[in-house]
């Protein structure tokens, strides 16, 4: 558990698994069923979103979608590589039956300026033509830089920029919870 | 600054361009092959020897990173009328390259260069002093062959590695010398006594086991063997035995390769059938030539993204200058 | 005109008096004190000028990197009053026209004696035999032959250069080195050439010289003198070859005495020589070797170059690093600081022995009354970071630049004429 002191936990363990439950539903209601579903988690956190609503679709629909979640690595199409330390770049995982004419989540745990998405869409693109690329994200904290919103929110989470949102997921940081902290501690 | 210059470095750092050499190792399966971490970015490839294999593989590598990639040929330019090293290399540092890849016959020549331009220099061989990409693609190739998919992270810890050929003129077994061990793996230098290191280079950093026979470590079974080009002609007479005496005492023949086992078949190419090996051995399933070749686009990728992508690397690639 | 130096420790011992009268030493108790400038020389050594056995002035053919002119500014500002100039000029100094000419730019320049050094072949090509008779007989009367910068390989060569240099009462002052043994060799060979990839001088490749040249002039009769001795195999040969009376002598260059190879790691071709800078156990058994008198004296081998030559990469660059002005400092550090020689013994090492093996006169009675005026006064407890602006010579291989150094040279004295004054070279023009 790597909460930190002076940190406000603004979802705690209940509150993310029903969000993520709930985008579930959002996302098989929107796509009319689960037909060419794929479930793409944005390193690191996003995968282990992913992985969860990868779960919870099998659960409501009864389908394996063992095969139909992976990972997007997009540190290579990031814009910002020059300016900050070397980035190593983590694994990309594409169920075997690709993405082209695919119903493509993108699965991240925070939505925030959009350049980490912007980066995504340029990875994907070089992975294959979707049919449909969607946006789900655990937190909404605004201040977008680009024209870039999100199909499925788990919260919208208005925070001044100079406030850290953190999301702490169990299979990382040893339980969940989102947490917001003054950026001035 | 950093750099590559040499082969030898701390095992996570070895590991951890393996692993990214990986990530970069992907891309080879999809139809775009191309990222674009350096967009923006200019290589130079400064060779001063000829290569084309090596600076091929710079070049594609370079590309799929989405680099500008510029071929200087040291041979028949300014370099080869009496420029001096230092001139050359201010030369093309003026003209706003971010990075350069050095090939020289002159052993040390990329770490001057390094000294004197400012830029990220990468070793792509020297004289006979190191080639440290083309060891870090041999520890790919044989981690990959050894463990497979699940590749990444792991080290090459106990695997035995024979390298066998001309050790005291190539810079490819100094290199692996260096980089294998670093790695876990155990490694012997195999080949004709005034080919390997002289006996006073026992206690130094190359301080790895030489061996004389080849037959004898085949008798070991070794996991990997490694078979360096032989360039007879260059020594004729005076150290060098003749083919035929190589081929009796060094050769993978295929009375060899039948007592080998299965053991994995590396070389840096490019082969000699029937001097190195057989053609059955560099055809047969154990060999990892091809794979080789693939490796080492994928290293140079590595190699490129650590060391140009960022402007504010943290560390030293490769241990000590 | 008469100077008075006041309260030197002459050749490192009590504090006493010397005067310096025309060109000779004087009596300081006879000398009229009032007309006389006075020196106060206390705290500093006063030392014999320096002789140095051992330099490459470069001219004729070489002016870019350095000249007789510039060489003996170099020399004045290192303490040397003698210097012996090298034969690998181009053209070679295998005619008396061109050891003649040598020693006509040596009188010219003034500051110091310029010794030319005759070749032994001709052409240094070690084929044919160069005139060596003519040479000694000749205005610049030589009396050392050397092909160095290349070994006399060829062994019949080699004895009848001795044959000939024992008629003259010359010395042949061979470079030790197995060509067949040094092929593509540019640093010492052992571990660390291994490591580094670069070709391996072996010490066998001097000392099996050192060895076949002992006995060749002990079968002539002949006078021999090793330069540059670098390997402690050397140093044992030479041992071997003094008991058994071979009229043998050796010199150590002075950073054989202090550098190891291990400057090499950074591929900087300031470090090249040749031979080559070798191990921490070779430096030990110099330092003692030249202690004990197995190795008779210091010589610089300053070997100026151009930049160029050294801008690049290290098996490419040229060979060779300048000496003259740091070669007293590095002999005190070597020697004096670490207690294995007195001053006494520097000048013997530095001036008295190379003159003697030169036949060069004037250095027999150092600092007595009634010798010749070359006079040396150092300031040992300066200190300071070697920078190009120290050295006076036109070239700056150097391998102690950015390096600390102990003691200064601060007055010279050649002949009674005063070439350096704290540390300033003393330009006035000279008769001849
Ligand atoms: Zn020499």
């Amino acid at each position: 558990m790597t909460q930190r002191a002076g940190a406000r936990t603004v979802l705690g363990p209940d509150e993310i698994g029903r969000a993520l439950t709930r985008i579930a539903h959002e996302i098989l209601e929107a796509n009319h069923g689960a037909d060419d579903l794929v479930l793409l988690g944005i390193p690191t956190r996003g995968v282990h979103l992913a992985q969860r609503l990868a779960d919870r679709l099998a659960d409501i629909t009864g389908i394996g979608f063992a095969d139909r979640v992976g990972a997007l690595d997009v540190t290579m199409h990031r814009d910002d590589l020059r300016g900050r330390p070397t980035r190593a770049p983590q694994p990309t995982r594409v169920p075997a039956a690709g993405v082209d004419d695919r119903v493509v989540v993108l699965v991240d745990d925070v939505l925030y300026s959009g350049r980490t998405i912007r980066a995504a869409l340029d990875a994907l693109a070089d992975l294959g033509r979707p049919r449909v690329v969607r946006l789900a994200a655990l937190v909404d904290r605004g201040h977008r830089e680009l024209p870039i919103r999100a199909d499925f929110v788990g919260k919208n989470l208005p925070s001044a920029r100079s406030e850290h949102v953190r999301i702490l997921l169990d299979e990382v940081d040893g339980a969940d919870a989102v947490t917001i902290e003054d950026g001035a501690a | 600054m950093r750099h590559l210059l040499t082969a030898s470095m701390p095992r996570d750092e070895a590991i951890g361009l393996l692993d990214l050499a990986e990530d970069m190792h992907q891309i080879q399966d999809r139809e775009l092959k191309k990222l674009p971490a350096l967009r923006g970015r200019t290589v130079v490839n400064l060779f001063f020897e000829d290569s084309t294999r090596t600076r091929s593989s710079f070049e594609i590598a370079g590309k799929w990173l989405s680099a500008d990639v510029i071929n200087v040929s040291g041979k028949g330019s300014s370099v080869s009328k009496g420029e001096s090293l230092r001139d050359t290399g201010l030369t093309i540092a003026a003209m706003g390259v971010d990075g350069v890849v050095v090939r020289s016959g002159a052993s040390g020549a990329p770490a001057l260069l390094a000294d004197w331009i400012g830029r990220p220099v990468v070793n792509a061989g020297d004289g006979t002093h190191e080639h440290p990409t083309q060891a870090l693609l041999d520890a790919f190739a044989l981690r990959r062959r050894i463990h497979g998919g699940a590749a990444r992270g792991k080290a090459l810890d106990g695997v035995r590695v024979a390298i066998v050929g001309d050790i005291a003129h190539s810079r490819v077994a100094r290199s692996n010398a260096l980089l294998l061990p670093a790695l876990g793996a155990e490694v012997t230098l195999v080949g004709p006594p005034p080919l390997l290191p002289p006996a006073a280079a026992d206690g130094s950093r190359l301080g790895v086991r030489a061996e004389p026979s080849l037959d004898r470590v085949i008798d070991e079974r070794p996991d990997a063997l490694m078979l360096l080009r032989v360039q007879l002609e260059r020594q004729a007479g005076k150290v060098a035995p003749s083919a035929a005496e190589y081929i009796t005492g060094w050769s993978l023949t295929d009375e060899r390769l039948a007592r080998l086992g299965d053991a994995h078949l590396l070389h840096p190419g490019p082969m000699n059938r029937g001097l190195e090996l057989s053609s059955r051995a560099a055809d047969s399933d154990r060999s990892a030539i091809l794979e080789q070749v693939t490796a080492g686009v994928s290293v140079r990728m590595a190699v490129l993204y650590s060391l140009l992508a960022s402007d504010h690397p943290s560390a030293e690639l490769g241990g000590a200058r | 005109m008469t100077t008075l130096l006041t309260g030197a420790a002459v050749l490192g011992g009590e504090p006493r008096d010397l005067a310096i009268e025309g060109d000779a030493l004087v009596d300081p108790s006879a000398i009229d004190r009032d007309r006389a400038e006075v020196i106060d020389a206390s705290g500093l050594i006063a030392l014999p000028g320096l002789v140095d056995l051992h330099a490459h002035l470069r001219q004729p053919g070489g002016e870019q990197a350095e000249t007789v002119a510039s060489g003996v500014r170099a020399a004045a500002a290192g303490g040397f009053t003698c210097v012996f100039a090298m034969a690998n000029t181009n053209p070679v100094a295998d005619t008396p026209a061109v050891v003649e000419q040598v020693h006509r730019l040596g009188l010219e320049a003034g500051l110091a004696t310029v010794r030319p050094i005759g070749a032994v072949t001709v052409g240094l090509a070690g084929e044919r035999l160069a005139d060596m008779t003519m040479l000694a007989r000749s205005a610049a009367r030589v009396t050392v032959f050397s092909d160095d910068g290349h070994c006399v390989h060829d062994a019949e060569l080699m004895r009848r250069a001795l044959e000939h240099a024992a008629a003259l009462d010359a010395v042949v002052a061979q470079h030790a080195q197995d060509p067949a043994l040094t092929r593509g060799a540019v640093m010492h060979e052992g571990p660390l050439s291994a490591e580094l990839g670069l070709g391996g001088w072996p010490s066998v490749a001097e000392a099996s010289i050192v060895a076949r040249d002992a006995m060749l002039a002990e079968l002539a009769g002949a006078r021999l003198h090793v330069c540059h001795v670098s390997t402690a195999e050397t140093v044992e040969v030479v041992r071997a070859a003094k008991a058994r009376g071979v009229r043998i002598t050796a010199e150590v260059a002075p950073h054989h005495l202090l550098l190891t190879e291990d400057l090499v790691r950074s591929y900087d071709a300031r470090f090249k020589v040749n031979p080559p800078l070798r191990t921490d156990a070779d430096v030990r058994a110099l330092r003692e070797a030249l202690a004990d008198g197995t190795i008779d004296i210091v010589a610089t081998d300053h070997a100026p170059h151009a930049p160029e030559a050294k801008l690049t990469a290290f098996a490419d660059a040229a060979f060779g690093m300048v000496g003259l002005e740091t070669a007293l400092s590095v002999v005190q550090m070597a020697m004096v600081e670490t207690g294995l020689m007195d001053w006494a013994g520097v000048a013997r090492a530095m001036s008295t022995t190379p003159a003697a093996i030169g036949r060069e006169p004037g250095y027999d009675a150092p600092l007595e009354v009634g010798a010749s005026a070359h006079v040396v006064l150092v300031d040992p407890a300066a200190r300071a970071v070697v920078e190009e602006r120290h050295l006076r010579g036109r070239s700056a291989n150097s391998p102690y630049l950015g390096r600390e150094l102990p003691g200064r040279v601060l007055h010279v004295w050649h002949a009674g004429r005063r070439t350096l004054a704290d540390g300033r070279i003393v330009t006035e023009e000279v008769g001849r």
